[in-house]
């Protein structure tokens, strides 16, 4: 075993790679359940994307047309469910789970045919002189634009929710639908456009995977991806700064793993590829024991069903 | 302009008729799928659904396969029906599952080439403990920690696929296979064999769990002060805690209960119908058995015939894999897609549609 072949600066830097796709699906996650709407088809439209990121970006040689579509695509079956629940009333948790099943399915077959194709590359970004600054530089400018994009929306979610009167209705009709309903705003129509944009986002977490991450197409390539960003939406308590912060712990700990599999720890990989969930389980555990105001941060509306005719 | 106006009580006549119009609607939905794919939708369906059981060439292999396909399902979704009535979101069942089978595998390697009449019993014992300590890992995180259920069940399916891995790979595999991943072969073992009980039927005797868990389930359900507690808690839970139903001993019972279950279906599945412990074993049927569950209505009853039916399709999707090309993940959509049309018409028996002029708001 040969810890030293680690390098931190590196290390530093795949982190943040490694966490991109999660921390875009949770950050259009968490935009949903601040609307009070849970939506469990995370895993299902990151796949989704995915899927159809990589086709598109395969076919056209375009990889930011991937991106595009993949958006779109995750987009397009986020609004079944968004009928579904908002329209159909049905139970969220059911049809979020469907919507996984569904997507894990539907990719496949999208898929078949594609397993082994190789994408056009992303290319990085080498700003001139930031990218030369010696630790920094490395860290933070070194990396494809999506990294960047990502943390450009988080930023722009935070505010969005914190200084403007949308993202000020967007929490009204997560915190209470009659008392929003009452004021004369649009709950459904509020709520489908807060799970469109969580459907994007996912769809472009899932593009992120196959274009960039990975870079390849292989069935079920999320791999809990979908699932581990709304675990983060709980650790974060809601709120964007901690979504990044818990993304980015997240992708520590992959890339660590990763780096103790090539490094030659004598611990058989299968239990090394473990540790991401037993972490994000943990972590879990400890925030949702500490009842004090993460718990009270929960949207007040979140998973109840809304029917207008009260 | 079309108002919704929800019903005093389900409508018992649509509560009967969605799932039947459900199905229906994911053939159409599912014949236009094939049809894109550039297949025969018509002769897809006929494939899917009809052959497996009437066509003369086909149906004597694919006949018994249905109860092989449907015991699983059926046993692990009676158990998740409990939960899923009491809003207690169980949805690790394929972990479940798994670890059942592993426990299972387990007793039966250690005994290996030992023939002995207790092996098999002791087999069911470590398959039902398995699938049951699995999951009472989410129950205790809920009821001490207050730990969202929905994801540590699910998170644990990843974690038990792992451990499914390893174990096919390293303690479990078979020493005289050649360096292959996968354990020995556990139903050509007599005394741990799960066999087909009358020939050319696929009743084995997961199949007969299955069964009797049917039973047992409606027998709980509706006649024993438990189920009554589950129905109260998930319809009314504040009334439920008035009525002195303690939430967490719930948690308890319906997760260990669908976890017993799913465990027992995951060792029946390894000693009989899979064979062995490989990476491959874990094969859907937890996340399948979800969407029995609520083809089913969560009734017993209604479980049995879902159970029976997405065992059909899993034949039938074998089949029309071998005689149309149609890829084996159509199926899986197909599936998902029959979830969407249950859930979207379930409205129908909430909610009342009424033509109405439209209202000052």
């Amino acid at each position: 075993m040969d810890l030293s072949s680690i390098n931190p600066i590196v290390l530093i830097a795949s982190m943040m790679a490694a966490a991109t796709p999660i921390l875009l699906a949770a950050t259009g996650e968490l935009i949903c359940e601040k609307s009070g709407v849970l939506n469990l088809g995370v895993e299902g439209m990151m796949i989704t994307g995915a899927v159809c990121g990589f086709v598109v970006a395969a076919g056209t040689g375009n990889p930011w047309l991937g991106f595009a579509f993949a958006a779109l695509a995750a987009l397009a079956i986020s609004l079944i469910f968004g009928i579904i629940t908002q329209v159909l009333m049905a139970n969220q948790v059911a049809t979020g789970l469907g919507l996984t099943l569904f997507g894990l399915g539907l990719s496949a077959l999208i898929g078949q045919g594609y397993q082994g194709v190789r994408p056009p590359r992303v290319p990085r970004i080498e700003i001139p002189y930031l990218s030369d600054i010696p630790v920094l530089g490395r860290i933070l400018f070194s990396h494809d634009p999506m990294v960047h994009i990502s943390l450009l929306l988080v930023v722009a979610v935070w505010v969005f929710l914190k200084f403007t009167r949308a993202g000020l209705i967007l929490r009204a009709v997560g915190e209470n639908h009659h008392a929003a309903h009452a004021l004369g705003y649009r709950v459904v129509r509020v709520r489908l456009m807060a799970i469109a944009f969580g459907g994007a986002m996912a769809g472009l977490g899932g593009a992120y995977l196959s274009l960039v991450r990975v870079p390849q197409w292989t069935e079920g390539m999320t791999a809990g991806a979908g699932w581990i960003a709304l675990a983060l939406v709980v650790f974060a308590a809601w709120r964007p700064w901690r979504l990044l912060l818990g993304a980015y712990l997240f992708g520590g700990i992959v890339v660590l793993q990763l780096n103790l599999q090539a490094a030659g720890v004598r611990i058989p990989v299968e239990y090394l590829a473990m540790s991401p969930y037993l972490i994000t389980i943990l972590v879990l555990v400890i925030i949702s024991s500490s009842r004090g105001r993460n718990a009270l941060n929960a949207p007040g509306s979140l998973n109840r069903t809304y029917h207008a005719s009260q | 302009m079309i108002r919704l106006e929800r019903r005093p009580a389900p409508s018992r006549f649509w509560t009967a008729a969605t799932p039947v119009l459900a199905v229906l609607l994911t053939m159409l939905a599912g014949g236009l799928m094939f049809a894109l794919l550039g297949k025969d939708p018509v002769a897809a369906i006929r494939i899917i659904f009809w052959d497996p059981l009437f066509n003369p060439q086909f149906a004597s292999y694919s006949r018994p396969q249905l109860l092989v396909k449907a015991g699983p399902l059926i046993l692990i979704a009676v158990g998740l029906s409990f939960g899923f009535r009491a809003n207690i979101w169980n949805i690790g069942a394929e972990g479940q599952y798994i670890i059942g089978a592993l426990c299972g595998a387990g007793v039966a390697l250690a005994f290996y080439p030992l023939e002995a009449w207790f092996i098999f019993p002791l087999m069911v014992l470590a398959g039902a403990l398995g699938g049951w300590a699995w999951a009472m890992i989410p129950a205790i995180l809920k009821t001490r920690f207050n730990t969202n259920e929905i994801l540590v069940s699910l998170l644990l399916v990843y974690v038990a696929e792992r451990l499914l891995a390893a174990l096919a790979m390293g303690r479990m595999r078979n020493p005289e296979g050649g360096g292959f991943p996968g354990s020995r072969n556990i139903a050509n073992y007599p005394s741990a064999s799960n066999t087909e009980l009358i020939a050319n039927t696929g009743m084995h005797w997961g199949v007969v769990t299955a069964f009797i868990a049917v039973i047992f389930g409606y027998i709980l359900l509706h006649r024993h002060i438990l189920g009554y507690h589950v129905q109260l808690a998930g319809q009314a839970p504040r009334a439920a805690r008035f009525a002195g139903v303690n939430p967490d001993r719930l948690v308890m019972f319906c997760l260990g209960l669908a976890g017993l279950l799913a465990g027992l279906a995951g060792m029946f599945e390894v000693a009989g119908p899979a064979g062995r412990i490989n990476i491959d074993f874990g094969s859907g049927y937890g996340f399948t058995a979800i969407i029995v569950a609520f083809l089913g209505r969560l009734h017993p009853i209604g479980i049995l015939l879902a159970g029976l039916l997405l065992g059909l399709t899993y034949i039938g999707g074998e089949l029309a894999q071998m005689m149309l090309g149609l890829p084996s993940a159509a199926i899986q959509a197909f599936q998902g897609m029959l979830l969407f049309f249950l859930l979207a018409l379930d409205m129908l028996s909430n909610y009342r549609i009424r033509l109405k002029p439209r209202e000052v708001a």
